[in-house]
Formats: C-alpha cells, sequence, structure tokens
C-alpha cells in the first residue's frame, strides 16, 4: 500500500532555519543539515524546505545548502522560495532536490507551472497554493507569503495549475496556519477531490487526532508541519504509531 | 572499482552519486562513449519526460551505445523505463533493450503514483538482506506491466514491475538513492553483482 507522508518542514533563511509563526516572528530552529538527518533517523516520509531569503546572494546560499543536504539524507525532499525561471530549477534539481514548489510565480506567471512540467517532468513540479476564507470572498489564493488576495478561486486554481502540469499540490489554509487547531479538512477535501494529483495538507496542526483527520476526513495524500515537529511538541515516531492504529497507512 | 554513473543531464544524477558516497564508493559522472564502456558497473539514473530523456541520450550518442554494454548495468526510475520498447509518454521510442512497454497509469488513485510503497515478490540477488513488503520510494505517472523479466512488485492498485533483470541490466522504477536503509542496501547489493 502507498503510505500517508508524514513532511516536517523547514524555513530556510541564509542557510539556517527558521519557523514563521503565522509567517511572522521568526524564531532560529537550528542546522538544516542536523536537523534533516534527524527527521529522516526518526521516520520522516519527506522534507520540504522553503528559502525564504530575499537577496541573490542568499538563494546561492540556499543552492549550497541544498547539495549539502543531498548529501547527507536518504529520504526526498522538496525546495522552494524565490523560484521564478526554469533556470533556478535546474539549477536546484542538478543540486540534488527531488521537488520544486512554486507559489507567487506561479500566479504571476502561469505558464511556468507549464515549462518546468515540460523540462523536468510533472513529478519534480510541485505548486505550493496558501488558501484563505473570507466571508466576502469565501476560499481565495493568497500570494507573497499569504498577504495579498487574488481573483483565483482555490478550487480553480488547483485544477488549472494540475493542467498545466503541477504533479502534486501543497495547500496551506492561512486561517488556520499557525493556531495548532486543525487542518482545513473542508478546503483540503475540496482540492482533492478536484485534483488528479497528491495534496499535501498543511496549516494548522496541532495534535495527532489532526493528522488522522487531514487524511480519513479530508482525502489528503500527505501532511505537512513545521514548529510543531521543531520544538519536539509532537514525535514523529510516535505520530505514525497513532496513525496506524487509526486505520492510516504508515510507513514504520 | 571502475562504476560510472551515466551522465545526460537528468536530475537525480547528483543524489545517486551522493548516496553511493554514504557507500564509501566514489563514482565518475560521463557522457563518453569509451570511459562507459571501460566502467565495471554502470548506472543509469533518470528523472523527467521520456521523449526529452531519449533526446539527450540521442544528442550524445548514447542511445547506440547503451544497448551494446555488457558489465552489470542498473537503470533507476525513468532509467528502467527508458531500457524498455516504447512509452505512451509522448508516443517515445526508447532504447529496445528490454523488450516490454512502458504504460500511463489508469485508475482512480492519485497519479502520479507518490511516495513510500511496499516491494514485493522479491526474486534477484538485488534484493539479498531486504524483507518482503520492505519501502521504497516512488514518484512516476507510467509503468512498466508484470513480465517475465520483473524481480519485484509493487500495488498501486493493481501490480506492475518495481524491477527488472534481462541479462545484464537491472533496473528499479523506486529510487534506491531516496529509499532510506533500504535502498541503501539495494545499491550494495548491486556493487557485489
Amino acid at each position: 500500500m502507498l503510505t500517508k507522508r508524514i513532511i516536517p518542514c523547514l524555513d530556510i533563511k541564509d542557510g539556517r532555519c527558521v519557523k514563521g509563526v503565522q509567517f511572522e516572528n521568526i524564531r532560529d530552529a537550528g542546522d538544516p543539515v542536523e536537523l534533516a538527518k534527524w527527521y529522516a533517523q526518526q521516520g520522516a516520509d519527506e522534507l520540504v524546505f522553503l528559502d525564504i531569503t530575499a537577496t541573490n546572494e542568499g538563494r546561492k546560499t540556499f543552492a549550497e545548502l541544498v547539495r549539502d543536504i543531498a548529501r547527507h539524507i536518504d529520504i526526498p525532499f522538496t525546495v522552494g522560495g524565490g523560484i521564478g525561471a526554469v533556470e533556478d530549477v535546474e539549477v536546484l534539481l542538478q543540486n540534488g532536490a527531488d521537488k520544486v514548489s512554486i507559489n507567487s510565480s506561479a500566479i504571476k506567471n502561469p505558464q511556468l507551472v507549464e515549462e518546468l512540467a515540460r523540462h523536468f517532468g510533472s513529478q519534480c513540479v510541485t505548486v505550493a497554493i496558501d488558501t484563505k476564507y473570507t466571508d466576502a470572498s469565501g476560499w481565495k489564493v493568497y500570494t507573497r507569503a499569504g498577504t495579498i488576495e487574488t481573483e483565483h478561486a482555490t478550487i480553480d486554481w488547483a485544477r488549472k495549475v494540475v493542467d498545466l502540469g503541477a504533479g502534486e499540490i501543497l495547500l496551506t489554509s492561512m486561517n488556520n496556519d499557525g493556531t495548532k487547531a486543525g487542518f482545513a479538512l473542508d478546503i483540503t477535501k475540496a482540492v482533492s477531490e478536484a485534483v488528479s494529483v497528491p495534496v499535501i495538507a498543511s496549516g494548522g496542526a496541532g495534535t495527532m487526532q489532526h493528522f488522522a483527520d487531514a487524511f480519513q476526513l479530508a482525502n489528503a495524500d500527505a501532511a505537512l508541519a513545521a514548529s510543531l515537529f521543531h520544538f519536539r511538541e509532537l514525535d514523529i515516531p510516535d505520530l505514525k504509531h497513532f496513525l496506524k492504529t487509526q486505520g492510516v497507512d504508515e510507513r514504520i | 572499482m571502475n562504476l560510472v554513473i551515466v551522465d545526460y543531464k537528468a536530475g537525480n544524477v547528483q543524489s545517486v552519486q551522493f548516496a553511493l558516497e554514504r557507500l564509501g564508493v566514489q563514482a565518475t559522472l560521463s557522457a563518453d562513449a569509451e570511459t562507459i564502456k571501460a566502467a565495471d558497473k554502470v548506472i543509469f539514473p533518470g528523472v523527467g519526460q521520456a521523449a526529452s530523456a531519449m533526446a539527450q541520450l540521442r544528442a550524445r550518442n548514447l542511445d547506440k551505445l547503451l544497448p551494446t554494454l555488457e558489465q552489470p548495468f542498473f537503470g533507476v526510475c525513468l532509467g528502467m523505463q527508458l531500457l524498455c520498447q516504447h512509452s505512451e509518454e509522448g508516443d517515445t521510442e526508447l532504447l529496445n533493450i528490454i523488450p516490454l512497454p512502458v504504460k500511463h497509469f489508469e485508475t482512480e488513485l492519485k497519479v502520479p503514483h507518490m511516495g513510500w510503497n511496499q516491494l514485493e515478490k522479491l526474486q534477484s540477488p538485488l534484493f539479498d538482506g531486504l524483507q518482503e513488503k520492505e519501502y521504497a520510494y516512488y514518484v512516476h505517472s507510467y509503468y512498466v506491466p508484470l513480465s517475465e523479466y520483473t524481480i519485484a512488485q509493487t500495488s498501486y492498485p493493481e501490480p506492475f514491475s518495481a524491477a527488472l533483470n534481462y541479462k545484464n541490466f537491472y533496473a528499479a522504477q523506486f529510487h534506491p538513492e531516496k529509499s532510506g536503509a533500504a535502498g541503501s542496501q539495494i545499491l550494495k547489493n548491486f556493487l557485489a553483482i
């Protein structure tokens, strides 16, 4: 059986690991390579590294870090942040990343998704969608680290990027992110049913039951969390054993 | 041992080289015919799209060379599919080393088949030291059906070829370089063939 994936996410700035709470108030959570090795040993199925560095110099540091990570860990990892062109992706994949995640640049230029899929295959193109619900607009796609509302309805946008060649959707609910009150089950389920590719649920995990709900109630294929794992509020082996007792297929 | 990784700008070349490094083995990256011919063993990685990978191979004349190799050869992921005859991906003629088709997953399940799934019916020295139902990491939308050359299978939901062996050509649809300790053991086993 294909198992449901547990994915720790590491935010990277200038080669160091940080975690934004609601994308603000950043705290240092350690050396990315050491943390990655530790997660791999703990049984993480995959890792995501998001580069939140804004400078060109920082980008080069990130490419070197990707290479260092690939050298040391034996599980797959996705990298994202600041990817705007085919050449950016080429550098990251050649340094050993398995997948890339694009977000704002897909909104600015949807054809980028198609170009990336054509050059590198859909299997390495993850489109990250930051979504937020408001009574006025419903579930909309947000851009620029979740600060600006776009005209795209979340489900329509998910369908569109999959049609363009996305091989995976990383769906983060801005309403839930940082709350520890659980994933946004309704929109996760709606997106998962709307597209043929795997969907990663992100934002809001606080308990083991939240992960079970994402898999069993919202049909997510993977679930992502950051500070929950970084600060050892929840350990991956405990989580996976719990999920297994709940009838979720897990690699243990 | 003179180990060569075929370098035709496939995405996971670096990952395969690092996985071998973790086993203490230095591999040479090369697209040069003489270097590849002289290797004791050859590893052929691959991710991406079949037609563009074939174009890269043809641009380096590797489409002619690879089928003539006689040393132990290991194709990984797309590197396995390229050894076959024909792929539904872009209606592409492949290297035609192993007489098998490559088909698109037609299933209600999510495609790509992405994540950790189990290896079953292991029947090759490639899997020495591994248990049945060991997990391996997959990410692919096309597959090789079961055949007389299948040496391991995985189900999604129907069983397909997880690995193949035909003469000196071994191949895995999953990524041993990304499959934790089990993957390392498989690479180690290949080096011992």
